[in-house]
């Protein structure tokens, strides 16, 4: 079985992948591979966003919980998807838990150092923006419709 | 002598029998019925019968049970008002009147050698069922068939068992998801237009075909989502509901700028009717 550097996975990647070659080869400068098992928490709310997830594989629920409820999943995401944005803006920290439904292996960006590199690289900055933004975008606008309550009725 | 009034066939209910009334969600029902003259019944994938409830009124519902099952009609209604909760309340053996089929069907038979993408949303699901059982029936002739269904929550997914059939049956992928989860869901949470992308993979989307319907705005959303993932406008269908009374395109109650619903709907193609959907003044 052959295995694929980082450089070549974050090249296949439905956004990052828009990256020329040297760009990539920056980005995969920063991240590593990490694996999830089924249940276990990839990020928990209020801790360091020091990691930038790039899903490969896997489900991950995106959960909200409180005291005198149970955890509520708001959101799926899934493999191509990015997980997180609190890694971008101060005091970076993680603004959801995330638990991994399904095995779940993905290339994960150390925030710092991508954050150097779009400091010191303005134009990988402004490229990496122009990218993610649409997926971002795209989150925002099926979130606002979900919020909408489409399908009216509901008995829970 | 005074002549009898010729009233037109279209206009003149015939009368069914509930065999089955099936409840489905705590407000949704469907019921299983049989024309008492002893014909064939009828109807297309997405057409609509005008279903009376004696004495209380008629309401247009949509053709929910398999084409190719001449006997029995099958309508799922969910009890909104006066007649459409009558409706529910059948019982075994009772009557109502029904007139039709009326409308345009899904162009299920057009889409040979096409990936055929179905999206329904809710209760959008019953009237995409016909076309799904006969998409089923020409499997072989289709390339590739996939249905994404959005529901609110995990206890308002329309008939979850058949689903479930389904997608043990492995002829078509199913993407579902809700947009509230409750505990004990273990599946994806977010509105449908999430999950297209997933629902297009391997297809080239120039050769994708889509039926959609559900709520006004997200058919909306999920055709512009189709066609930001470069499905054609032309190659995009969408079921409309309006208020429908005489169902033959006379009244006027279901226009909808040039077009009647009941006439030249319920189903119609995306390209000819998208726009009008952003003006909310119709």
């Amino acid at each position: 079985m052959k295995t694929q550097s980082i450089a070549e996975i974050l090249s296949e990647h439905s956004i990052l992948g828009r990256f020329d070659a040297d760009s990539i080869e920056l980005l995969a400068g920063c991240a590593r591979n990490l694996h999830f098992g089924a249940g276990e928490m990839i990020q928990r709310e209020g801790d360091p966003a020091a990691l930038v997830h790039v899903l490969r594989t896997g489900d991950v629920a995106i959960e909200i919980s409180a005291a005198h409820i149970a955890p509520t999943v708001v959101e799926t995401v899934h493999g191509g998807d990015i997980l997180g944005w609190g890694w971008l803006i101060p005091p970076y920290r993680t603004m959801f838990d995330a638990r991994a439904m399904t095995e779940v292996s993905c290339v994960a960006l150390d925030a710092a150092c991508l954050r150097g590199k779009c400091d010191e690289d303005p134009q990988l900055g402004y490229q990496l923006f122009k990218y993610w933004l649409p997926h971002l975008a795209a989150r925002f606008r099926a979130q606002r419709l979900q919020v909408a309550d489409l399908y009216g009725r509901d008995d829970d | 002598m005074i002549e009898p009034i010729r009233i037109p066939s279209a206009l003149l209910p015939r009368r069914f029998r509930v065999v089955v009334n099936c409840p489905e969600l705590s407000d949704v029902s469907t019921l299983s019925i049989l024309p008492l003259d002893g014909t064939q019944t009828s109807g297309k994938p997405g057409q609509f019968n005008m279903l009376y409830a004696f004495g209380v009124g008629e309401i247009a519902i949509s053709i929910s049970g398999n084409p190719a099952d001449t006997d029995t009609l099958l309508h799922t209604i969910r009890n909104v008002g006066a007649v459409s909760g009558a409706l529910c309340g059948l019982r075994e053996g009772a009557m109502l009147g029904l007139r039709g089929p009326f409308g345009t069907p899904w162009p299920v038979e057009a889409q040979a050698g096409r990936d055929l993408v179905i999206i329904a949303g809710g209760l959008g699901l019953a009237p995409l069922r016909p076309a799904i059982l006969q998409a089923l029936s020409m499997r072989s002739a289709l390339r590739s068939l996939s249905l994404v269904v959005g529901a609110r929550s995990p206890s308002q997914i329309l008939y979850p068992a058949q689903l479930a059939d389904w997608a043990g049956s492995g002829a078509l992928r199913i993407s579902l998801t809700v947009d509230r989860a409750t505990p004990g869901w273990t599946g994806m949470v977010g509105v449908v237009t999430t999950r297209l992308e997933r629902a297009l993979e391997g297809c080239d989307p120039a050769n994708v075909s889509a039926f959609v319907c559900g709520p006004e705005v997200m058919m909306r959303h999920s055709c512009q989502a189709l066609e930001d993932l470069g499905v054609p406008a032309a190659c995009q269908w969408i079921s409309m509901e309006r208020n429908m009374k005489c169902a033959v395109g006379s009244c006027g109650h279901c226009q909808f700028g040039p077009d009647f619903v009941c006439r030249d709907g319920p189903v119609f193609r995306w390209d000819r009717i998208g726009a009008r959907l952003r003006i909310r003044e119709i």
